[in-house]
């Protein structure tokens, strides 16, 4: 058989979960990311993070809108996909989390997103002609009222959604994580820990992502990035990444120690299969340089420019990190065989349905989505036509 | 109601979930298959579809109500427990029409499959290496498949 | 044919018609068999199996298993007296043409057939998302391949790798345990094909089934105990290295 070492049962040599099941958790840890992110402004009073706080709300829809197509990609019949809502299993964690979907994207962002922009959506179906105009009507739906009262009670309401919100983050990506966690029949998966270190990587993956945005955004336009924002924002990932490292690690030396039946198979595979994706890009270039390089910040005073390139680096190399904790969990959970007695090997296709191809459509997919709703719902203080209160900082 | 005076479109908010989750509703019960649910969280249905896919194997009884003569010859020896359709194959379409041949099994393949003597196999199992045990005259010349002891009838 | 919207509207009453008949299902098959009078599972004798490979080809005639995959097989055991825990396990296509000859050496052989446990706690049904995967009132894991969205959360769910994605039907696949034939009356094709009776269907709630006498008189073993699956499928002589 080729690519396999040693004896799987005869069903396993496939893998069935491929690539596509690899993005869905890693986007979905984007969009439970940036709303935490944002919702430190509103519910913790973070100012300094203030001039993300839209950005990150947009950035966490695009990415919230595309985290089921992956899902959908892979399924054989993505037609019968329904059915999860008509007849979801009680007892399945994967139908559960097609409502928990449904209530983080409708009722909490959907609703926090329209709420805040509410002003501008109105100021805009005002000042602008033809079909934009029509679309910013229906986007009011047909209520026009921007008085005082009225953007103060949108405020308070706001403020309550984004209260439920930061739970329902939690619960929308803890539920990824239980997903595979909740599976015994999977040494590499069955663990308490997986919801908790999902959420705690998606934290840190969807700050990194927002922070990167942001800047890339303020060079695109040509503006300069307010570094006590930026600043403040890798300080918050840092301190996160250390817990997320920190439980990763846990995990592992749990693992490392107990050396339960599991342990002989899953050391091999860890030392062979994994150990450039875990140990190499996971642990040391995705892990341990981000974490160092920020705490480096925090203890020696960098010039500016050097602070950005810092973030730059550290921030794209914790994306790379993320994917790659992504990637062993999906797929490494699969190279071994149940019986522990053997492996077999992931080759990923170019140009299939779940191939490589596909694979970069989608991560770029939620970028083209946020430049269009940046367009639809400018983000930017200075063009809404309503008056806001000003910007701390900045601009 | 001062409490609700410029909350207006909050309501026309409300009123967009209201009208979604109505729809929703009446999908669901316009397109759930009736037969969901009636022993337990699935489509009932899919039982009785399940259990009315074709056969393939007619199954020995079946075989035994015309070979008689077979059968009986079967019952005395050491393959009395060997269902016909071990060594010949599914049967259930000459079943439904008789007049198909299902042809002869090829002994020099069927015969070692079990036969032909491996470490691995149990030890009480009646095995030979066949090259020995023959020098390459086929098993059938001197067994009958049907009653393998030599001493029951030789070839037929 | 070029479809306008008059065909359609005169095409609609059919079609409602059609889906009615989807949304009811077909009827019930077997009118002489009551599901609630059966709780199915398997009795497999590891001293009585001789690696034949007759229930692997026997299973894929029956039921059109694809290349590849495997609804019930056979793995070979060598097991060495110094790695008594660290089992060498072959199971060339699944074992459906037998096993290369093993020449007599250190340690012992022996072969143990597998296929769906029927667990009557079932990882595989607890975790599908819409129920297109079930027990059955009788007692076995069943698929319904028409509801079924392909996820393949069950596959990861099951601890025995009995699940595999049907390559063209796209849908979770697995032993039925001859589902049409044992309310039928009739055993399953692999029993049916079993020269040595290393196989026996079993129906554990008739009491006149020889599986109760075997289950109280020998020493029985289901695979994966601390699984907690509750498998239904019975191994006697069971070595414990098999995984």
């Amino acid at each position: 058989m080729p690519g396999v070492e040693g004896y799987m049962y005869p069903n396993e040599v496939s893998l069935y979960w491929s690539v596509l099941i690899v993005l869905y958790p890693y986007i979905t840890g984007l969009v439970a990311g940036a709303f935490i992110l944002a919702s430190l402004e509103r519910i913790f009073h973070v100012e300094a993070v203030k001039p993300t706080y839209r950005l990150a709300l947009l950035t966490a829809l695009a990415f919230l809108l595309v985290a089921p197509l992956p899902l959908q990609l892979h399924l054989g019949h993505p037609e019968r996909s329904y059915e999860m809502y008509l007849t979801p299993h009680r007892t399945s964690a994967m139908a559960m989390f097609g409502f928990v979907y449904l209530w983080y994207l409708m009722a909490v962002l959907v609703v926090e997103i329209w709420l805040d922009f509410r002003a501008d959506i109105v100021a805009l179906s005002q000042t602008t002609t033809g079909w934009r105009r029509l679309m910013y009507r229906i986007l009011t739906l047909g209520s026009t009222d921007v008085s005082e009262r009225a953007l103060h009670i949108d405020e308070r309401v706001g403020w309550f959604v984004t209260l439920i919100g930061i739970p329902s983050a939690f619960l929308l990506h803890g539920y990824v994580g239980f997903i595979f966690g909740s599976i015994k029949a999977n040494p590499w998966w069955s663990s308490p820990l997986m919801p908790v270190v999902f959420i705690f990587s998606a934290m840190v993956s969807g700050i990194a992502a927002v922070m990167l945005v942001y800047m890339a955004m303020m060079r695109l336009r040509r503006e300069p990035i307010d570094m006590r924002c930026v600043d403040k924002i890798a300080q918050y990932m840092m301190y996160i990444f250390v817990i997320d490292f920190s439980l990763e690690m846990l995990d592992l030396v749990h693992r490392i120690y107990e050396a339960d039946e599991s342990f002989r198979s899953l050391n091999f595979m860890v030392h062979t299969k994994l150990w450039f994706s875990q140990v190499i890009l996971q642990i040391c270039i995705g892990t341990i340089v981000p974490i160092s390089l920020i705490a480096l910040v925090q203890i020696v005073k960098f010039s500016e420019k050097w602070r950005k390139a810092i973030y730059v680096v550290s921030g794209s190399l914790t994306l790379i990190g993320v994917l790659a904790m992504r990637w062993n969990v999906v797929i490494g959970g699969q190279l071994f065989s149940k019986s522990f007695l053997g492996y077999t090997t992931y080759k990923i296709a170019l140009v299939t349905r779940e191939g490589l191809l596909v694979s970069i459509g989608l991560m770029i997919l939620p970028l083209v989505i946020l430049a269009v709703l940046v367009k639809i719902l400018p983000p930017w203080p200075e063009k809404s036509a309503v008056s806001l209160p000003a910007p701390s900082v900045g601009d | 109601m001062s409490v609700f005076r410029n909350a207006g479109h909050l309501f026309r908010l409300a009123a967009v979930f209201v009208v979604g989750t109505v729809a929703f509703l009446v999908i669901r019960a316009a397109v759930v298959p009736r037969s969901f649910g009636e022993y337990g969280h699935y489509r009932g249905a899919a039982i009785s579809e399940i259990a009315s896919l074709p056969l393939h194997f007619a199954g020995h009884q079946t075989c035994e109500t015309c070979h008689t003569d077979i059968a009986k010859m079967k019952s005395a020896g050491m393959h009395a427990h060997v269902n016909c359709e071990a060594c010949h194959g599914p049967l259930e379409k000459h079943v439904k029409d008789p007049s198909i041949d299902p042809g002869k099994p090829d002994a020099a393949v069927l015969c070692v499959r079990c036969h032909a003597a491996s470490a691995a196999r149990p030890k009480w199992f009646p095995q030979v290496d066949p090259a020995q045990h023959s020098g390459g005259i086929a098993c059938t010349t001197c067994h009958n498949p049907h009653n393998p002891v030599i001493a029951a009838g030789g070839s037929k | 044919m070029k479809i306008t919207r008059r065909h359609l509207l005169l095409l609609l009453p059919a079609a409602a018609v059609a889906w009615e008949s989807v949304l009811a299902g077909t009827p019930e098959q077997s009118p002489n068999y009551t599901m609630t009078e059966h709780w199915w599972g398997m009795l497999i004798d590891i001293s009585k199996c001789i690696g034949c490979g007759n229930c692997v080809r026997a299973c894929q005639e029956e039921n059109d298993v694809p290349d590849g995959f495997f609804r019930t097989w056979v793995e070979r055991y060598h097991v060495d007296d110094w790695h008594i825990t660290e089992p060498q396990v072959i199971s060339p296509d699944g074992g459906k043409n037998g096993f290369p000859v093993a020449k007599e050496d250190e340690g012992k052989y022996f072969f143990v057939p597998k296929l769906c446990n029927h667990c009557a706690d079932s990882p595989c049904t607890q975790v599908c998302p819409v129920g297109a995967t079930f027990i059955s009132p009788d007692g076995v894991v069943l698929i319904d391949q028409t509801y079924c969205m392909g996820c393949a959360y069950c596959v990861q769910a099951c601890p025995y790798g009995c699940r595999y994605i049907h390559p063209t039907k796209r849908v979770a696949d697995k032993c039925t345990l001859c589902y049409h034939r044992i309310t039928k009356g009739l055993t399953t094709a692999c029993c049916e094909a079993c020269p040595t009776g290393a196989r026996q269907l079993a129906d554990l709630k008739n009491p006149a089934d020889p599986i109760h006498e075997f289950l109280k008189t020998h020493s029985i073993h289901v695979l994966k105990p601390e699984m907690a699956t509750n498998p239904k499928v019975f191994y006697n002589d069971l070595d414990g290295s098999v995984r």
